[in-house]
């Protein structure tokens, strides 16, 4: 028997012009530096409000202020529902509703859904005896209203990120959120992941539940913000109405500069081809995939997640083999049987996951960038003369403008653009002629993404084939000199970029 | 979900039933074999013989669970076990307060490594090397190697509460040992399902980061974790006496890694954050009865090969279910 769920009991509704959450001249300092400084800031409850800025713009010192992790310096005010306060401390502002879902979730991959959303229920038991029904009710009048379906016995690691993050915002709400920090939130979802997640958001919103994104990019949650407001260098630049804001301006208030998206217009024509496949398939995967990328050609790879983009790319690195087809090499098959075989060919393939996949984030850079040429380095008496290796990693930071203090510092130390640029680094350390680069700019700041992208072009200068694979579409659509389109395993269509406008293009993708 | 279709596949799916799966058949087998095997009198043995292995391997699955491992039990329960014994002996202390006192003190020595592994912020199977070095050397020391045979009657003596004769004229009893254990595992089962501590430690185990960000405090935590284990030391090191009639300081020496491996068998991983007390039963169950089988058999020189194989092939069967599993579960990821 089903019992309907109780309502979930809000009161939020009331009229007030009031902001659930205000800030006045709010600063804050570590030692020396100055991380936030005058900030006035207001969120009304019920509103989506989006916080951007670069990495390093204050955007997380404010969040730790705002959920009582930090106090302010003296002189600010944190005036919420009314009421006035000089600092909040975290039971304090988890009582007056702040919940903050960090990127990771902070979920427990080991419990099940519903201990997950009725945690603090779980852990806030008076008689240090746990009541299940009370949370299942808990939980379920949570999930009701946001009309999201999960299934409540399975492990929370089961899920996909998507249904994760679902989780994390019913668990907020189990306790009680009445504005909800999301950090990042669409960093790990595809667009239709982005569509749920932001059906959640508007009833979130019905419910009058404020919620806050924190971003330092902004494409999918702007259609559902009232307001955006921009940190720089710790400063508030602006607060506006989304209606007012496009990508081009938003990137000049984010880094205080202009940055052109500029159509590379290349012809290729004549250009030899480096690497093609035939016919290529793997069954569940993809399938008939015939393409030619040609020397120092940029050829970009989009689509949904689960298209089979990665699937093909490490079939094109010898990770996997194809099943039926062939792959072309200089125009002569070529048969990988390992991704040693790949390399040997003068393939390299940079993943996505660079932090798990790309780099020993202990070692210094030196060590990274040398650990896949060793062979070259060694000396007469079979050893590898460290003083190579250093000289290798200076070689590469230089050409890569990799900002670090010397080429032993351990890679953990360098800020997520410049530790795409080392795995790029030891990439061409290779000297490889096939430069595969499965989404280089996932995690890295605007002013680190467009270093990233020159580089990449230089490389295609000097003759590389890159083969670059990304879900964002203007990525490929101002970096490539050909887009292709794989849908479901297939290759679904061709673009020249310019040809069809970035949105026919997006159409396409997302149709 | 997905319906499974595949009654093998199902039945790896959780590690309790691909072990009661694996009993039932190792079982069968042994009956056929030795028509001792599946008598009243051989089960009651058997469990009165892994009694004190259950209880420490029920700490030890709450250390786990926690994330953390600790191999100073056996340890622990021999420095307890022959302080109790010489408060039994050269003072006569009465039963209560030794049995407390054996309990007391293995919940200090537990709390010990707690707090080093807290402050020191060193993983716990290096501190509880440490310690369960520290701890036999004292203990060697001070005693000399000296046993303690003279234990009163009130600890030696068999207690009894049900007898009975089967059919084939043997005997089948309950004993203190066996209600020891079951009151271990129940105590121990709801304290892991059913109180607010138990999830703090599935939690924990699961996430510590996460853990910490919503307010588990983690000091108290770890002292209850590893202070349980301590308790559950000092009360095995009392039952172990009690079947062997003596207190030997090195009684429980070499019995940590089987212990662990019980626990690890029954669906306990060293990762944390997952396992049952009902699967650590299997666990001890299926080691048991292959010893059990293998002895009755005349083969017990195979035991060794026996258990190690055991281990290696039910840990890569569950591991690769688990595998399947989350793959086939997240066809998106990659």
């Amino acid at each position: 028997m089903r019992r309907s769920p109780p309502v979930l009991k809000l009161n939020t509704l009331r009229p007030s012009s009031t902001p659930f959450l205000g800030l006045e001249n709010i600063g804050k300092r570590f030692g020396g530096t100055i991380a936030l400084e005058g900030i006035d800031w207001s969120v009304q409850a019920g509103e989506v409000h989006c916080l951007v800025g670069e990495n390093g713009s204050g955007k997380s010192t404010l969040i730790k202020i705002i959920a009582g992790v930090l106090a302010p310096e003296k002189g600010g005010r944190i005036i919420v529902e009314g009421l006035v306060h000089d600092h909040l401390d975290p039971p304090l502002a988890k009582k007056l509703g702040i919940q903050v879902i960090y990127q990771d979730l902070s979920l427990f991959p080991n419990l099940s859904v519903l201990e997950n959303i009725a945690i603090d229920h779980e852990l806030g038991a008076p008689t240090g005896l746990i009541d299940k029904k009370a949370m299942l009710v808990s939980a379920e009048t949570v999930l009701a209203s946001l009309d999201a379906h999960l299934p409540l016995g399975v492990r929370v690691g089961q899920l996909s990120v998507a249904q994760r993050q679902i989780v994390a915002i019913c668990r907020g709400l189990a306790s009680n959120a009445r504005l909800l920090f999301m950090d990042e939130p669409t960093s790990s979802l595809t667009r239709h992941e982005v569509e749920l997640l932001l059906a959640v958001v508007r009833r979130l919103k019905k419910l009058g539940v404020a919620v806050v994104f924190v971003s330092h990019r902004l494409e999918e949650v702007v259609e559902l913000a009232e307001r955006i407001t921009v940190l720089r260098d710790g400063r508030k630049v602006a607060t506006l109405p989304v209606s007012e804001v496009n990508d081009q301006r938003l990137a000049e208030l984010m880094t205080g500069s202009r940055f052109e998206n500029s159509v590379p217009a290349h012809h290729l024509k004549d250009r030899p081809p480096a690497l093609a496949a035939r016919r290529a398939t793997r069954s569940g995967e993809f399938i008939d995939v015939t393409f030619t990328l040609h020397a120092g050609e940029v050829l970009g790879l989009t689509g949904l997640l689960g298209a089979g983009r990665t699937e093909l790319a490490l079939a094109l690195f010898g990770m996997s083999m194809l099943e039926r087809g062939e792959l072309l090499f200089d125009g002569a098959p070529l048969r990988l049987r390992s991704n040693r075989d790949a390399i040997a060919a003068g393939i390299a393939y940079v993943p996505e996951d660079r932090l798990r996949l790309g780099l020993n984030l202990r070692q210094s850079i030196a060590d990274n960038v040398s650990i896949g040429v060793l062979d070259r380095l060694l000396d007469r008496t079979g050893l590898v003369p460290p003083g190579r290796r250093s000289g290798l990693a200076r070689e590469w930071v230089s050409r890569l403008g990799i900002i670090a203090a010397n080429v032993a510092a351990a890679v953990q130390t360098l800020s997520g653009g410049n530790q795409q640029r080392v795995v790029l680094a030891k990439w061409l350390a290779t000297k490889p002629k096939v430069l595969i680069l499965d989404s280089p700019t996932v995690g890295v700041d605007i002013r680190n993404k467009h270093g990233i992208y020159e580089v990449i072009r230089k490389l295609a200068k000097d003759g590389v084939a890159i083969l670059l694979i990304s879900d964002e579409i203007p990525e490929v659509f101002f970096n490539c000199d050909r887009v292709l389109h794989m849908r479901e395993g297939h290759l679904a269509g061709e673009f020249i970029p310019g040809e069809p406008s970035e949105e026919a293009l997006t159409e396409a993708v997302f149709a | 979900m997905r319906r499974c279709t595949n009654p093998i596949a199902f039945l790896f799916r959780r590690t309790e039933t691909a072990l009661a799966a694996v009993i039932i058949v190792v079982s069968a087998v042994f009956s056929l074999a030795s028509p001792y095997f599946l008598t009243l009198s051989n089960a009651t043995d058997l469990i009165e013989a892994n009694s004190v292995t259950t209880i420490l391997a029920a700490g030890v699955f709450v250390v786990l669970v926690s994330g953390g491992i600790d191999i100073s039990f056996a340890a622990v329960a021999s420095v307890t076990q022959y302080v109790a014994a010489l408060m039994a002996t050269r003072y006569d202390w009465p039963v209560l307060p030794t049995v407390g006192l054996a309990c007391a003190l293995g919940v200090t020595l537990g709390i010990i490594n707690a707090l080093l592994t807290y402050y020191l912020r060193v993983v716990s199977i290096i501190v509880t090397i440490a310690t369960s070095s520290i701890y036999y050397a004292t203990l060697i020391y001070v005693t000399g190697g000296t046993e303690i045979y003279n234990l009163p009657d009130w600890w030696t003596n068999r207690i009894i509460f049900f007898q009975t004769k089967t059919a084939s004229g043997d005997v089948a009893r309950i004993t203190l040992p066996m209600l020891i254990m079951v009151a271990v595992v129940l105590m121990t089962h709801l304290l892991m399902t059913r109180t607010r501590a138990g999830r703090q430690i599935y939690a924990f185990g699961g996430n510590p980061e996460a853990a910490s960000r919503i307010g588990i405090k983690i000091l108290p935590l770890q002292m209850h974790v590893y202070g349980y284990l301590g308790f559950l030391a000092g009360l095995a090191g009392f039952v172990q006496a009690h079947r062997v009639h003596q207190a030997v300081p090195t009684a429980m020496f070499g019995t940590e890694l089987n212990v662990v491996a019980v626990a690890i068998l029954g669906g306990a991983s060293l990762v944390g954050g997952v396992g049952s007390m009902g699967g650590v039963i299997l666990g001890v169950l299926l080691l048991a009865i292959l010893q059990n089988g293998l002895n009755l058999l005349g083969v017990s020189y195979f035991f060794g090969v026996v258990v190690g194989l055991t281990i290696l092939i039910s840990i890569s069967v569950t591991g690769y279910a688990e595998q399947r599993i989350s793959l086939r579960r997240r066809p998106e990821t990659s």
